[in-house]
């Protein structure tokens, strides 16, 4: 379990100083895939190279199973890192490369060399082992700064964006080749990533960060369904930000007045009290979860702007008579004949409880 | 179509570029032409021999001076090197330190205070050090020559440790080596070639060098410069000739192995 506790990193002196990490406290449990998520800068990349000793934080706590981190030099800690650029070792061959961190650590070397054929296996490198890192292809380099960070079973595996430099497919393939490994050996991953399609599929957790904090923490259907505030809707996926006003809390929902004058039943902001009745909220409401109709006695009513068309789907543009723009998602069926032409007038309609209410 | 600015179309380009070449290298060709002379003059041409060079090779104060000037040249680009990768370490691997830039300047001191002035410094501190000593040995030379040739050993260590990815360092010691297993085993291995390169350098500067030898060498300890310029005084034979087109091919020899060092294994 990793214990972070108020951690500040601050760059610089002064007027230039810049805050990378921002009182950021959040604790990992054993065995889990947890995602760090959000845009560069953000200060994903610089939470991970704290726990991997390669900063010194400003401020804060920081424990691995209750053990103190920050009094401990890069080596000596249980926490093995893939770096985005995979930093293989080029005078080394693959099996040398994964060797390496069992020979600092003075293992024997009928030890050393059964794991290094067990890894090899596990990223099924076999066949590569004797090759040298530059004559292999982006994907094995991989597999091989992975093989070398899991070989000393370390307690936690640091991942700062290790597919972004593959192709679409190959990324596919790693992303659940990944998961596989994590569930194998049951050892923690930390994975940073700034893709959140890549963070939804693969982790248990994922918090999301920005300006050097975390936004929020949940599973992905958390995240995704029930997104705290505008910046976390805005990041994962898409999303139509709607204005409203607050009408009534009833139960677990609250009721909502929109633009039109419709009133409907909405998920009520995440970790907050409810919004005073009255008050002016934003909501947000995805792609998928809205459908065209007859725009008599619809919720919200519009003209069709633009029809995009994806493949899979088509995506339908509204601008909508309080003047805001509503994107919506329709999934391409056989048989759907599309009964809607640019410049139509269109009603927008929701199911109750898809939309939810954002913090302020 | 007009292209940009082009100095090789500006007028009279052709004629300078052809005249610093003529300058430059002219001479040198003359040089070598006349080690091959057969007759006794370095300026009259009496046709094709290698007489010369036998007659260098026979030479027992030529084969001293250059058995002087390796063993000068192999010992100071050894120690020169030794500290220029200790100096490019300290000025690349470390946190920015107060001074580090005036470290930075001291360490190229020798790039940009005249030769001369270093070679009297020098013969007056080793003339001290010598009459309380005693020590008349070759040590003076080596420290003088080991000085001069930090720079030229510090520019391409300095240089390939800039070009590294830090993170195979990190990754180093990320898989648990301590610092300086992490430099013996990563840093080192991809130091080489930019040592192997300031290593040469630095000898044949060492190699090539008149004014602070000849301030700092004590009595017969003539290199082979120095032989030269004394020679000069005298007779000039090919002879002369002779020995400057062989030390010529050594620094042809040795400065282009350092640029396929450079080139091939970055």
């Amino acid at each position: 379990m990793i214990e972070i506790e108020g951690l500040t990193k601050t760059f610089g002196e002064g007027p230039t100083a810049f805050t990378a990490l921002d009182d950021v406290s959040v604790t990992i449990q054993s065995n889990e895939f947890f995602t760090l998520l959000g845009p560069s800068g953000c200060g994903k990349t610089t939470l991970l190279r704290t726990i991997a000793g390669f900063l010194d934080p400003t401020r804060g706590k920081l424990t691995l199973d209750g053990e103190d981190l920050l009094s401990k030099p890069p080596h000596h800690r249980p926490v093995n890192t893939v770096f985005q650029s995979y930093a293989l070792f080029p005078h080394m061959t693959v099996s040398e490369n994964i060797a390496f961190g069992l020979q600092m650590l003075k293992r024997p070397k009928a030890e050393i060399s059964a794991t290094v054929s067990e890894m090899l296996e596990l990223v099924q490198m076999t066949a590569m082992a004797d090759r040298k890192t530059a004559q292999i292809s982006g994907g094995q380099q991989q597999r091989v700064a992975l093989a070398r960070a899991l070989a000393p079973r370390p307690k936690v595996l640091l991942l700062d964006e290790p597919l972004s430099a593959l192709d679409f497919k190959l990324r596919k393939e790693m992303q659940l080749e990944l998961k596989r490994l994590q569930h194998e050996t049951g050892i923690t991953f930390v994975f940073v990533t700034h893709d959140q399609e890549e963070a939804l599929t693969m982790s248990d957790r994922i918090a999301v960060m920005n300006a050097g904090t975390i936004r929020q923490i949940g599973g992905p259907r958390d995240i995704y369904d029930h997104p705290a505030e505008r910046f976390v809707a805005d990041f994962i996926g898409d999303t139509n930000f709607l204005k409203a006003q607050m009408l009534s809390t009833e139960g677990a929902g609250s009721k909502v007045r929109l633009s039109s004058g419709a009133e409907i039943m909405a998920k009520p902001a995440q970790g907050e009290p409810p919004a005073t009745n009255g008050a002016s909220v934003t909501l947000a409401v995805r792609p998928e979860h809205a459908d065209l109709c007859d725009p008599n006695g619809a919720l919200l009513a519009g003209s069709l702007k633009n029809v995009v068309y994806f493949g899979t789907d088509t995506h339908y543009h509204v601008g909508l008579e309080s003047g805001e723009m509503f994107i919506l998602r329709r999934q391409n069926q056989p048989g759907h004949t599309q009964n809607w032409a640019t410049g139509d007038r269109v009603g927008l309609d929701f199911a109750p409880g898809t939309a939810q209410i954002l913090k302020d | 179509m007009r292209k940009g600015f082009d100095v090789r179309r500006q007028p009279g380009f052709t004629a300078i570029a052809m005249g610093c070449f003529i300058l430059l290298y002219l001479p040198i060709i003359l040089l070598v032409a006349y080690s091959f002379n057969a007759g006794e003059s370095i300026a009259i041409w009496e046709g094709f021999s290698w007489r010369w060079y036998a007659s260098a090779w026979e030479n027992e104060q030529v084969k001293d001076a250059t058995i002087r000037s390796l063993i000068l040249a192999a010992s100071s680009s050894a120690v020169a090197t030794t500290a220029a990768v200790l100096a490019a370490l300290a000025t690349t691997r470390s946190k920015p330190w107060r001074g580090q830039t005036v470290v930075f300047a001291m360490v190229n001191q020798p790039l940009m205070v005249p030769e001369i002035v270093t070679a009297v410094s020098l013969l007056i501190v080793f003339a001290v050090v010598k009459s309380f000593t005693g020590y008349t040995g070759l040590g003076y030379l080596i420290l003088a020559h080991s000085a001069f040739c930090i720079p030229f050993a510090y520019m391409p260590v300095r240089a390939r440790l800039q070009g590294m990815d830090l993170s195979l360092e990190q990754a180093g010691s990320d898989l648990y080596g301590t610092p300086l297993q992490v430099f013996r085993h990563i840093t080192l291995p991809q130091l080489w070639p930019g040592i192997l390169a300031g290593a040469m350098l630095a000898f044949v500067i060492s190699l090539d060098d008149v004014v602070i030898t000849e301030f700092v060498k004590s009595a017969g300890q003539d290199t082979l410069p120095t032989y030269m310029l004394g020679q000069l005084r005298r007779v000039v034979t090919p002879e002369i000739n002779a020995i400057s087109t062989a030390l010529l091919a050594i620094s042809v020899i040795m400065v282009t192995a350092f640029f396929f060092i450079n080139k091939t294994r970055k």
